[in-house]
Protein backbone atom coordinates (compact mmCIF):
# COMPACT_ATOMS: atom_id res chain seq x y z
CA UNK A 1 0.00 0.00 0.00
CA UNK A 2 1.51 3.32 -1.08
CA UNK A 3 1.35 5.96 1.63
CA UNK A 4 0.10 9.37 0.51
CA UNK A 5 2.06 12.27 1.98
CA UNK A 6 0.47 15.69 1.66
CA UNK A 7 3.19 18.31 1.73
CA UNK A 8 6.17 19.64 -0.12
CA UNK A 9 9.42 17.74 -0.66
CA UNK A 10 11.48 20.86 0.09
CA UNK A 11 9.74 21.53 3.43
CA UNK A 12 11.38 20.42 6.69
CA UNK A 13 8.54 18.62 8.43
CA UNK A 14 7.44 16.52 5.43
CA UNK A 15 11.13 15.64 4.94
CA UNK A 16 11.16 14.03 8.37
CA UNK A 17 8.50 11.60 7.15
CA UNK A 18 9.99 11.01 3.70
CA UNK A 19 13.41 10.29 5.20
CA UNK A 20 11.88 7.68 7.52
CA UNK A 21 10.19 6.03 4.54
CA UNK A 22 13.45 5.99 2.58
CA UNK A 23 15.35 4.49 5.54
CA UNK A 24 12.69 1.77 5.93
CA UNK A 25 11.94 1.09 2.25
CA UNK A 26 8.28 2.17 2.56
CA UNK A 27 6.63 3.24 -0.70
CA UNK A 28 5.12 6.68 -0.76
CA UNK A 29 3.56 9.27 -3.03
CA UNK A 30 3.94 12.98 -2.37
CA UNK A 31 0.85 15.03 -3.10
CA UNK A 32 2.07 18.55 -3.45
CA UNK A 33 0.60 21.20 -1.16
CA UNK A 34 1.70 24.62 -2.34
CA UNK A 35 2.93 26.39 0.78
CA UNK A 36 3.74 29.62 -1.10
CA UNK A 37 0.07 29.83 -2.10
CA UNK A 38 -1.00 29.00 1.46
CA UNK A 39 -2.77 25.88 0.23
CA UNK A 40 -2.24 24.38 3.69
CA UNK A 41 -4.67 26.94 5.16
CA UNK A 42 -7.48 26.09 2.74
CA UNK A 43 -10.56 24.06 3.75
CA UNK A 44 -9.56 20.92 1.85
CA UNK A 45 -6.25 20.63 3.65
CA UNK A 46 -7.71 21.69 7.00
CA UNK A 47 -9.80 18.53 6.91
CA UNK A 48 -6.55 16.58 6.97
CA UNK A 49 -4.63 18.86 9.33
CA UNK A 50 -6.85 21.16 11.41
CA UNK A 51 -3.93 23.44 12.35
CA UNK A 52 -3.15 24.24 8.72
CA UNK A 53 0.32 22.70 8.49
CA UNK A 54 2.17 19.98 6.58
CA UNK A 55 2.62 17.06 6.48
CA UNK A 56 -0.49 14.91 6.71
CA UNK A 57 -0.60 11.28 5.62
CA UNK A 58 -3.16 8.79 4.38
CA UNK A 59 -2.45 5.07 4.55
CA UNK A 60 -5.60 3.21 3.62
CA UNK A 61 -8.08 4.20 6.34
CA UNK A 62 -5.46 5.66 8.64
CA UNK A 63 -5.06 9.41 8.58
CA UNK A 64 -2.39 11.13 10.65
CA UNK A 65 -0.54 14.42 11.01
CA UNK A 66 2.44 15.65 13.11
CA UNK A 67 5.64 14.36 11.49
CA UNK A 68 7.18 13.08 14.73
CA UNK A 69 4.06 10.98 15.46
CA UNK A 70 4.04 9.68 11.89
CA UNK A 71 7.67 8.53 12.00
CA UNK A 72 7.14 6.98 15.44
CA UNK A 73 4.24 4.95 14.04
CA UNK A 74 6.10 3.70 10.97
CA UNK A 75 9.26 2.97 12.94
CA UNK A 76 7.13 0.81 15.26
CA UNK A 77 4.92 -0.81 12.65
CA UNK A 78 7.85 -1.70 10.39
CA UNK A 79 10.37 -2.35 13.16
CA UNK A 80 11.80 -5.34 11.30
CA UNK A 81 12.04 -3.71 7.87
CA UNK A 82 14.88 -1.47 6.73
CA UNK A 83 16.87 0.53 9.27
CA UNK A 84 15.92 -0.11 12.90
CA UNK A 85 15.08 3.39 14.09
CA UNK A 86 13.91 2.61 17.61
CA UNK A 87 16.15 0.10 19.32
CA UNK A 88 15.23 -3.38 20.52
CA UNK A 89 14.53 -2.81 24.21
CA UNK A 90 12.15 -0.53 26.13
CA UNK A 91 15.13 1.17 27.75
CA UNK A 92 16.80 1.89 24.39
CA UNK A 93 13.51 3.22 23.02
CA UNK A 94 13.19 5.51 26.04
CA UNK A 95 16.57 7.08 25.26
CA UNK A 96 15.51 7.53 21.62
CA UNK A 97 12.28 9.20 22.82
CA UNK A 98 14.28 11.46 25.10
CA UNK A 99 16.40 12.83 22.25
CA UNK A 100 13.37 13.18 19.95
CA UNK A 101 11.86 15.33 22.73
CA UNK A 102 15.13 17.29 22.93
CA UNK A 103 14.98 18.02 19.20
CA UNK A 104 11.37 19.15 19.60
CA UNK A 105 11.93 21.33 22.66
CA UNK A 106 15.43 22.71 22.17
CA UNK A 107 16.86 22.37 18.67
CA UNK A 108 13.65 23.00 16.70
CA UNK A 109 12.54 25.68 19.16
CA UNK A 110 15.68 27.71 18.44
CA UNK A 111 16.45 26.70 14.85
CA UNK A 112 12.96 27.51 13.56
CA UNK A 113 12.89 31.22 14.52
CA UNK A 114 16.54 31.49 13.44
CA UNK A 115 15.79 30.09 10.00
CA UNK A 116 12.65 32.22 9.71
CA UNK A 117 14.64 35.37 10.41
CA UNK A 118 17.78 34.49 8.50
CA UNK A 119 16.28 32.71 5.47
CA UNK A 120 12.56 33.28 5.05
CA UNK A 121 12.03 36.89 6.01
CA UNK A 122 14.71 38.16 3.58
CA UNK A 123 13.24 35.88 0.90
CA UNK A 124 9.84 37.54 1.30
CA UNK A 125 11.33 41.02 1.62
CA UNK A 126 10.41 41.37 5.28
CA UNK A 127 12.67 43.02 7.83
CA UNK A 128 14.40 40.55 10.14
CA UNK A 129 14.92 41.09 13.86
CA UNK A 130 18.66 41.43 14.23
CA UNK A 131 18.57 41.53 18.04
CA UNK A 132 16.50 38.37 18.11
CA UNK A 133 18.94 36.65 15.73
CA UNK A 134 21.83 37.40 18.07
CA UNK A 135 19.86 36.14 21.10
CA UNK A 136 18.90 32.97 19.25
CA UNK A 137 22.49 32.34 18.19
CA UNK A 138 23.58 32.46 21.83
CA UNK A 139 20.84 29.96 22.78
CA UNK A 140 21.72 27.76 19.81
CA UNK A 141 25.38 27.66 20.87
CA UNK A 142 24.38 26.53 24.38
CA UNK A 143 22.24 23.74 22.90
CA UNK A 144 25.05 22.67 20.57
CA UNK A 145 27.43 22.52 23.55
CA UNK A 146 25.20 19.88 25.10
CA UNK A 147 25.18 17.94 21.83
CA UNK A 148 28.97 18.27 21.53
CA UNK A 149 29.33 16.70 24.95
CA UNK A 150 26.87 13.92 24.23
CA UNK A 151 28.45 13.05 20.88
CA UNK A 152 31.94 12.94 22.43
CA UNK A 153 31.05 9.63 24.06
CA UNK A 154 28.27 8.42 21.73
CA UNK A 155 28.52 7.86 18.01
CA UNK A 156 24.87 8.81 17.61
CA UNK A 157 22.53 10.68 19.93
CA UNK A 158 20.91 7.58 21.43
CA UNK A 159 24.03 5.41 21.45
CA UNK A 160 25.84 3.22 18.95
CA UNK A 161 23.21 3.13 16.25
CA UNK A 162 21.47 5.66 14.01
CA UNK A 163 17.88 6.06 15.23
CA UNK A 164 14.88 8.38 15.06
CA UNK A 165 16.78 10.57 17.51
CA UNK A 166 19.27 11.49 14.76
CA UNK A 167 16.81 11.32 11.87
CA UNK A 168 14.43 13.82 13.42
CA UNK A 169 17.19 16.46 13.48
CA UNK A 170 18.17 16.22 9.87
CA UNK A 171 15.67 18.47 8.05
CA UNK A 172 16.30 21.35 10.48
CA UNK A 173 20.06 20.84 10.44
CA UNK A 174 20.00 20.99 6.64
CA UNK A 175 18.54 24.49 6.77
CA UNK A 176 21.22 25.61 9.19
CA UNK A 177 24.07 23.99 7.25
CA UNK A 178 22.99 24.61 3.66
CA UNK A 179 20.86 27.73 3.67
CA UNK A 180 22.56 29.88 6.28
CA UNK A 181 26.18 30.60 7.03
CA UNK A 182 25.62 29.76 10.68
CA UNK A 183 26.83 26.20 10.23
CA UNK A 184 30.33 27.39 9.35
CA UNK A 185 31.00 28.74 12.80
CA UNK A 186 28.57 27.04 15.10
CA UNK A 187 28.68 23.47 13.83
CA UNK A 188 32.02 23.01 12.08
CA UNK A 189 33.83 24.43 15.12
CA UNK A 190 32.42 21.61 17.23
CA UNK A 191 34.38 18.47 16.42
CA UNK A 192 31.80 15.90 17.49
CA UNK A 193 28.69 17.65 16.17
CA UNK A 194 30.55 18.18 12.90
CA UNK A 195 31.55 14.51 12.74
CA UNK A 196 27.96 13.45 13.50
CA UNK A 197 26.43 15.70 10.85
CA UNK A 198 28.94 14.58 8.19
CA UNK A 199 28.24 10.95 8.97
CA UNK A 200 24.44 11.08 9.01
CA UNK A 201 24.20 13.31 5.95
CA UNK A 202 26.29 10.77 4.02
CA UNK A 203 23.62 8.10 4.49
CA UNK A 204 22.12 6.81 1.20
CA UNK A 205 18.54 7.57 2.30
CA UNK A 206 19.45 11.21 2.97
CA UNK A 207 21.21 11.50 -0.39
CA UNK A 208 18.13 10.05 -2.07
CA UNK A 209 15.95 12.62 -0.31
CA UNK A 210 18.25 15.42 -1.45
CA UNK A 211 17.96 14.11 -5.03
CA UNK A 212 14.17 14.16 -4.77
CA UNK A 213 14.18 17.67 -3.34
CA UNK A 214 16.40 18.83 -6.23
CA UNK A 215 17.63 21.99 -4.53
CA UNK B 1 16.72 -2.39 44.40
CA UNK B 2 17.35 1.19 43.36
CA UNK B 3 13.71 1.88 42.51
CA UNK B 4 12.12 4.86 40.84
CA UNK B 5 13.33 8.37 41.60
CA UNK B 6 12.06 11.68 40.26
CA UNK B 7 14.36 14.69 40.58
CA UNK B 8 12.12 17.73 40.34
CA UNK B 9 9.83 20.25 41.93
CA UNK B 10 6.34 19.10 42.89
CA UNK B 11 4.70 22.38 41.86
CA UNK B 12 6.06 22.51 38.29
CA UNK B 13 4.05 21.50 35.23
CA UNK B 14 6.68 19.14 33.83
CA UNK B 15 7.38 17.37 37.10
CA UNK B 16 3.64 16.93 37.71
CA UNK B 17 3.27 15.32 34.29
CA UNK B 18 5.56 12.53 35.49
CA UNK B 19 4.06 12.33 38.99
CA UNK B 20 0.53 11.92 37.62
CA UNK B 21 1.71 9.04 35.42
CA UNK B 22 3.36 7.35 38.43
CA UNK B 23 0.20 7.79 40.53
CA UNK B 24 -1.98 6.40 37.73
CA UNK B 25 0.24 3.32 37.78
CA UNK B 26 0.25 3.02 41.60
CA UNK B 27 4.04 2.99 41.50
CA UNK B 28 6.22 3.66 44.51
CA UNK B 29 8.81 6.33 43.94
CA UNK B 30 10.99 8.85 45.71
CA UNK B 31 10.66 12.53 44.82
CA UNK B 32 14.01 14.22 45.28
CA UNK B 33 13.32 17.93 45.62
CA UNK B 34 15.29 20.28 43.37
CA UNK B 35 15.26 23.83 44.76
CA UNK B 36 14.59 25.92 41.69
CA UNK B 37 14.73 29.27 43.42
CA UNK B 38 18.32 28.50 44.43
CA UNK B 39 19.20 27.55 40.84
CA UNK B 40 19.85 23.96 41.86
CA UNK B 41 18.65 22.77 38.45
CA UNK B 42 21.39 24.73 36.70
CA UNK B 43 24.23 23.23 38.74
CA UNK B 44 25.80 19.88 39.43
CA UNK B 45 24.81 17.29 40.40
CA UNK B 46 21.52 17.99 38.62
CA UNK B 47 23.16 18.96 35.31
CA UNK B 48 24.60 15.47 35.00
CA UNK B 49 21.03 14.21 35.05
CA UNK B 50 19.71 16.77 32.56
CA UNK B 51 22.36 18.77 30.72
CA UNK B 52 19.68 21.27 29.66
CA UNK B 53 19.13 22.22 33.30
CA UNK B 54 15.36 21.71 33.56
CA UNK B 55 13.25 19.55 35.84
CA UNK B 56 12.36 16.73 35.96
CA UNK B 57 15.00 14.04 35.67
CA UNK B 58 14.18 10.39 36.31
CA UNK B 59 15.80 7.14 37.33
CA UNK B 60 14.45 3.59 37.24
CA UNK B 61 17.20 1.24 38.34
CA UNK B 62 20.01 1.79 35.83
CA UNK B 63 17.92 3.79 33.39
CA UNK B 64 18.33 7.55 33.60
CA UNK B 65 16.09 9.84 31.58
CA UNK B 66 14.98 13.44 31.21
CA UNK B 67 12.16 15.10 29.19
CA UNK B 68 8.80 14.54 30.90
CA UNK B 69 7.03 13.19 27.79
CA UNK B 70 9.78 10.62 27.19
CA UNK B 71 9.56 9.60 30.86
CA UNK B 72 5.77 9.19 30.80
CA UNK B 73 5.98 7.09 27.63
CA UNK B 74 8.57 4.84 29.26
CA UNK B 75 6.36 4.45 32.35
CA UNK B 76 3.30 3.68 30.20
CA UNK B 77 5.10 0.92 28.32
CA UNK B 78 7.27 -0.55 31.06
CA UNK B 79 4.41 -0.80 33.53
CA UNK B 80 1.75 -1.55 30.95
CA UNK B 81 0.18 -4.27 33.02
CA UNK B 82 -0.36 -2.40 36.24
CA UNK B 83 -2.58 0.45 37.33
CA UNK B 84 -4.37 2.54 34.69
CA UNK B 85 -3.59 1.65 31.09
CA UNK B 86 -2.13 4.84 29.63
CA UNK B 87 -1.79 3.37 26.14
CA UNK B 88 -4.70 2.76 23.75
CA UNK B 89 -7.09 -0.04 24.72
CA UNK B 90 -5.97 -2.49 22.05
CA UNK B 91 -2.24 -2.86 22.61
CA UNK B 92 -1.81 -4.89 19.42
CA UNK B 93 -3.29 -2.15 17.26
CA UNK B 94 -0.41 0.02 16.12
CA UNK B 95 -2.77 2.42 14.32
CA UNK B 96 -4.44 3.30 17.62
CA UNK B 97 -1.02 3.99 19.02
CA UNK B 98 -0.33 6.28 16.05
CA UNK B 99 -3.45 8.29 16.81
CA UNK B 100 -2.34 8.67 20.41
CA UNK B 101 1.12 9.76 19.23
CA UNK B 102 -0.51 12.30 16.88
CA UNK B 103 -2.43 13.77 19.82
CA UNK B 104 0.69 13.90 21.99
CA UNK B 105 2.44 16.00 19.36
CA UNK B 106 -0.56 18.32 19.08
CA UNK B 107 -0.41 18.85 22.84
CA UNK B 108 3.31 19.57 22.66
CA UNK B 109 3.20 21.89 19.62
CA UNK B 110 -0.19 23.58 19.62
CA UNK B 111 -1.51 23.52 23.17
CA UNK B 112 1.41 23.56 25.58
CA UNK B 113 3.38 26.62 24.35
CA UNK B 114 0.27 28.81 24.54
CA UNK B 115 -1.11 27.33 27.77
CA UNK B 116 2.28 27.55 29.49
CA UNK B 117 2.64 31.23 28.57
CA UNK B 118 -0.80 31.89 30.07
CA UNK B 119 0.10 30.03 33.27
CA UNK B 120 3.41 31.92 33.43
CA UNK B 121 1.74 35.34 33.04
CA UNK B 122 -1.18 34.77 35.40
CA UNK B 123 0.17 32.44 38.07
CA UNK B 124 3.91 31.92 38.15
CA UNK B 125 4.94 35.55 37.65
CA UNK B 126 2.84 36.50 40.67
CA UNK B 127 4.71 33.99 42.81
CA UNK B 128 7.93 35.77 41.84
CA UNK B 129 6.43 39.17 42.61
CA UNK B 130 6.16 40.19 38.94
CA UNK B 131 3.05 41.60 37.23
CA UNK B 132 0.81 39.98 34.64
CA UNK B 133 1.10 41.45 31.13
CA UNK B 134 -2.55 41.59 30.09
CA UNK B 135 -1.67 42.25 26.46
CA UNK B 136 0.21 38.95 26.32
CA UNK B 137 -2.70 37.21 28.06
CA UNK B 138 -5.13 38.55 25.45
CA UNK B 139 -2.87 37.50 22.59
CA UNK B 140 -2.31 34.01 23.95
CA UNK B 141 -5.99 33.51 24.82
CA UNK B 142 -6.87 34.27 21.19
CA UNK B 143 -4.47 31.50 20.13
CA UNK B 144 -5.82 29.11 22.77
CA UNK B 145 -9.36 29.79 21.52
CA UNK B 146 -8.38 28.46 18.09
CA UNK B 147 -6.75 25.35 19.55
CA UNK B 148 -9.76 24.66 21.75
CA UNK B 149 -12.08 24.96 18.75
CA UNK B 150 -10.13 22.06 17.21
CA UNK B 151 -10.30 20.19 20.52
CA UNK B 152 -14.08 20.72 20.80
CA UNK B 153 -14.54 19.23 17.32
CA UNK B 154 -12.28 16.30 18.21
CA UNK B 155 -14.06 15.59 21.49
CA UNK B 156 -17.43 15.55 19.75
CA UNK B 157 -16.19 12.44 17.96
CA UNK B 158 -14.36 10.78 20.83
CA UNK B 159 -14.70 10.64 24.59
CA UNK B 160 -11.00 11.32 25.08
CA UNK B 161 -8.32 12.82 22.83
CA UNK B 162 -7.09 9.55 21.34
CA UNK B 163 -10.30 7.50 21.46
CA UNK B 164 -12.67 6.04 24.00
CA UNK B 165 -10.19 5.63 26.82
CA UNK B 166 -7.95 7.90 28.88
CA UNK B 167 -4.37 7.85 27.54
CA UNK B 168 -1.07 9.71 27.78
CA UNK B 169 -2.44 12.26 25.33
CA UNK B 170 -5.02 13.42 27.89
CA UNK B 171 -2.60 13.07 30.82
CA UNK B 172 -0.01 15.40 29.30
CA UNK B 173 -2.53 18.25 29.35
CA UNK B 174 -3.51 17.99 33.00
CA UNK B 175 -0.87 19.96 34.96
CA UNK B 176 -1.09 23.18 32.96
CA UNK B 177 -4.89 22.98 32.81
CA UNK B 178 -4.95 22.71 36.60
CA UNK B 179 -3.13 26.05 36.78
CA UNK B 180 -5.31 27.70 34.15
CA UNK B 181 -8.49 26.73 36.00
CA UNK B 182 -7.34 29.10 38.75
CA UNK B 183 -7.30 32.02 36.30
CA UNK B 184 -9.84 33.89 34.13
CA UNK B 185 -8.63 31.70 31.23
CA UNK B 186 -10.87 29.03 32.77
CA UNK B 187 -13.77 30.47 30.78
CA UNK B 188 -12.20 29.32 27.51
CA UNK B 189 -12.59 25.74 28.72
CA UNK B 190 -15.97 26.02 30.43
CA UNK B 191 -17.71 27.73 27.50
CA UNK B 192 -17.13 24.70 25.26
CA UNK B 193 -19.41 21.81 26.32
CA UNK B 194 -17.25 18.85 25.33
CA UNK B 195 -13.96 20.48 26.34
CA UNK B 196 -15.58 21.36 29.68
CA UNK B 197 -16.65 17.75 30.25
CA UNK B 198 -13.22 16.46 29.30
CA UNK B 199 -11.42 18.93 31.58
CA UNK B 200 -13.72 17.99 34.46
CA UNK B 201 -13.11 14.28 33.87
CA UNK B 202 -9.35 14.39 33.63
CA UNK B 203 -8.77 16.78 36.52
CA UNK B 204 -11.01 14.92 38.97
CA UNK B 205 -9.10 11.65 38.57
CA UNK B 206 -7.51 10.62 41.89
CA UNK B 207 -4.01 10.70 40.38
CA UNK B 208 -4.59 14.26 39.13
CA UNK B 209 -5.86 15.32 42.54
CA UNK B 210 -2.85 13.79 44.31
CA UNK B 211 -0.37 16.25 42.76
CA UNK B 212 -2.36 19.19 44.11
CA UNK B 213 -1.86 18.13 47.71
Amino acid sequence: MVVKVYGQIKAANPQRVLLCFLEKGIEFEVIHVDLDQLEQKKPEHLLRQPFGQVPAIEDGDLKLFESRAIVRYYATKYADQGTDLLGKTLEKRAIVDQWVEVENNYLYAVALPLVINVVFKPKFGEPCDVTLIEELKVKFEKVLDVYENRLATNRYLAGDEFTLADLTHMPGMRYIMNETTLGDGLVTSRENVNRWWNEISARPAWKKLMDLAAY
Amino acid sequence: MAGIKVFGHAATISTRRVLIALHEKNLDFELVHVEIKDGEHKKEPFLSRNPFGLVPAFEDGDLKLFESRAITQYIAHKYENQGTNLLPADSKNVSQYAIMANGMQVEAHQFDPVATKLAWEQVIKLIYGLTTDQAVVAEEEAKLDKVLDAYEARLKEFKYMAGDTFTLTDLHHIPVIQYLLETPTKKLFTKRPRVNEWVTEITKRPASQKVLQ
